[in-house]
């Protein structure tokens, strides 16, 4: 009876009965939250117990040496990899596990690949115009119009990845950091909540980063951000807090200069140098 | 003001009608049109500028496999699938009119049974395979022509795609495709004249196949099926479908990533091209007055696909190109010695390859291209 009476308040919504597609609750503070994940490959634990809260609008640098667990957690929180246990979910309404690639990547969280892919046969304008957040069944891609919103939407991200004199350049003549800037272009137009960046700036120039820390730190606040890096001098220039990530697991948490100081974290990054 | 090069707030298929190159296209196809035809009416036989029926045949003929050359270049230039099974669609296309000609005939067969075509009398068949039905109605054999290619390459393409076959691999299974299907309609039971395939058709629409009349008015429905294909072809390029295709062409995963369904552009463009092909065979079925399993031969669709990339891939028109100067070639050797006609298509294809490797459009480019800079640097101050 009692149960009867509660599932048929209308005036409730339930969550498992909530659409998958409805919005991101961030109620709570964090956009993401990962708790006791695990994963091993063939014995060899990739993830060990790893818990990391990610904060709305938040820039977060994740370091760490090589093996440290760092992109099989951009797989976790994808979709691509399943961890063995533990939970993992996007806002307070959205448990990742149970959603596949692309449902995630239409959630709203986007990922950069370290080496960076764009079209290269298309201009820098049309490759923004394809990853417009728009209707991508086949017959609506055919008959779509171009209205001045979408084209509003496409120059002010041409001005925010600085390529705006280039919109009609095919994107093969880019440089490797305009490229990369396109592609951080081309995840904002399907305007994500979270950004995965995996090594924005490797190869890149100092000039070209330091467009790109500017670039991602006006990304923040707007979006939360996850950064990926290996060039301690990047991650020192944008990140207000950093994570270390050291045999699949975290290793300290906390400012640049906190983190920097901490015992453990120079063993691990000496003892990998030594 | 940022602007796209091209006129994005039309809708899709009046999008071609702004851009130069089809302008010019459509120009020089309908000129040639009205060209052959003045010369073919105006003249009397014998004139100097007389263009005889045989010529027109011949030039429809061209026009079909032109037509042929678009669909397999929408599919091998923009999305990047080398079809080597595209004449599988086009023999489909030309079975389905052939089986519309063949019902036509009625009781002017040499064995003059009013419903069963000669083949089947000859089989000593008693009554019409169940598949045959419906095709005494001109309605039903046009749909058809799009319906049979269009289902095969549905199929098919469902199938390859969904499972990510891309690449040499799916150039083989469409070989495979084409030459399986030729194997087939060798064979009497299949119920489509087996070896001899279907001839000696006598009318289309009422019209007298043999006269001169009939002949042009199919040259001229050729032509006007190519311009409307090339126009089809070209709106879905200039489409965001377009480019999506060619993005999937460059970079399949990222465009997955992006959000589309990779394998539902692919099934799309090639189902569109097939019925294209399907209409070109359509075509060339009455001109040549017959329809065989030859036209199945594997050999045949990588002829076409050598015509494209002889043209120039990814331009449409480097298509038409083409598969008429192929064709014209293919003519005039064959007439003055057979023998050397694989040969110099074989030299042809060499050298194109190394000489022009976007082929003979993109000779064409080259020389307007310094215009076409001028051209859009005047877009972007006025834009």
């Amino acid at each position: 009876m009692n149960f009867f009476e509660e599932i048929s308040h209308r005036d409730r919504v339930f969550e498992f009965l909530a659409p998958a597609a409805s919005p991101v609750d961030v109620r709570h503070g964090p956009i993401l939250y990962l708790e006791d994940v695990s994963v091993s490959f063939d014995g060899f634990k990739a993830i060990n117990n790893l818990n990391l809260t990610i904060d709305d609008g938040e820039l977060r640098c994740i370091i760490g040496p090589n093996g440290a667990g760092k992109t099989t957690m951009m797989d976790i929180i994808t979709g691509k990899t399943r961890p063995d246990t533990g939970s993992v979910w996007f806002g307070s309404r959205h448990n990742l596990l149970t959603m596949n690639e692309p449902d995630i990547a239409t959630l709203g969280i986007g990922r950069k690949f370290q080496k960076p892919t764009v079209f290269e046969a298309l201009t820098v304008f049309e490759n923004l115009e394809l990853a417009m957040a728009t209707d991508k069944r086949v017959l609506p891609t055919l008959t779509a119009r171009l209205t001045g919103e979408h084209r509003d939407r496409i120059e002010e991200v041409l001005n925010l990845i600085g390529l705006a004199q280039l919109h009609h350049r095919e994107a093969g003549i880019l440089s490797h950091g305009q490229k990369q800037w396109l592609e951080i272009g081309m995840l904002l137009m399907q305007k994500p909540r979270l950004l995965l960046v995996d090594e924005p700036v490797a190869g890149m120039t100092e000039q070209e980063m330091e467009r790109t820390a500017e670039l991602l730190t006006n990304l923040a606040g707007e979006q939360s951000v996850v950064v990926v890096e290996h060039d301690m001098g990047f991650v020192r220039s944008i990140a207000k807090k950093v994570t270390v990530l050291h045999q699949g697991s975290v290793l300290a948490e906390g400012t640049m200069d906190q983190v920097s100081n901490d015992p453990k974290v120079i063993e691990v990054y000496l003892g990998e140098g030594a | 003001m940022v602007s796209s090069n091209l006129n994005t707030s039309k809708p899709w298929l009046l999008r071609p009608f702004n851009e130069r190159s089809t302008q010019l296209f459509l120009g020089i196809l309908f000129g040639a049109l009205a060209l052959v035809t003045i010369l073919h009416l105006a003249f009397p036989e014998g004139h100097a500028l007389h263009v005889s029926a045989y010529t027109v045949t011949l030039l429809g003929k061209y026009l079909c496999y032109a037509l042929l050359a678009v669909a397999v270049d929408l599919v091998w230039g923009f999305l990047g699938i080398l079809s080597l099974g595209h004449g599988a669609f086009f023999a489909l296309g030309g079975y389905a009119m052939g089986m519309y000609l063949m019902r036509q005939i009625g009781d002017r067969g040499v064995y003059g049974d009013p419903v069963l075509p000669d083949f089947m009398v000859f089989l000593n068949w008693q009554e019409l395979p169940w598949f045959w039905h419906g095709f005494d109605m001109a309605w039903f054999a046009f749909i058809m022509v799009l319906l049979a290619p269009g289902l095969l390459a549905l199929i098919f393409g469902f199938l390859a795609f969904r499972s990510r076959v891309t690449g040499v691999y799916l150039s083989i299974i469409t070989q495979a495709l084409t030459f399986a299907l030729m194997l087939a309609f060798f064979r009497n039971e299949m119920g489509f004249g087996g070896n001899n395939g279907l001839t000696d058709f006598k009318d289309i629409l009422g019209f007298d196949l043999r006269s001169d009349a009939t002949r042009l008015g199919l040259f001229i429905a050729t032509g006007i099926a190519l311009a409307i294909g090339y126009v089809v072809c070209r709106g879905i390029v200039l489409s965001k479908l377009g480019r999506v295709s060619v993005a999937c062409r460059d970079a399949e995963a990222r465009t997955r990533f992006i959000g589309y369904r990779v394998e539902r552009v692919q099934l799309f463009v090639f189902v569109v091209s097939a019925m294209l092909a399907g209409v070109a065979g359509a075509l060339y079925v009455p001109q040549v007055g017959i329809i065989n399993p030859s036209e199945f031969s594997p050999l045949f669709s990588i002829e076409v696909v050598v015509w494209v990339a002889l043209g120039g891939r990814a331009t449409l028109y480097g298509a038409v190109i083409g598969a008429l100067l192929v064709n014209y070639a293919k003519t005039v050797f064959t007439g003055i010695m057979p023998d050397a006609w694989l040969f110099a298509l074989g030299g042809l294809f060499v050298l194109v390859t190394v000489l022009l490797p976007k082929g003979i459009a993109g000779l064409l480019q080259r020389r307007k291209a310094p215009e076409d800079s001028a051209q859009a640097a005047g877009q972007e101050v006025t834009a």
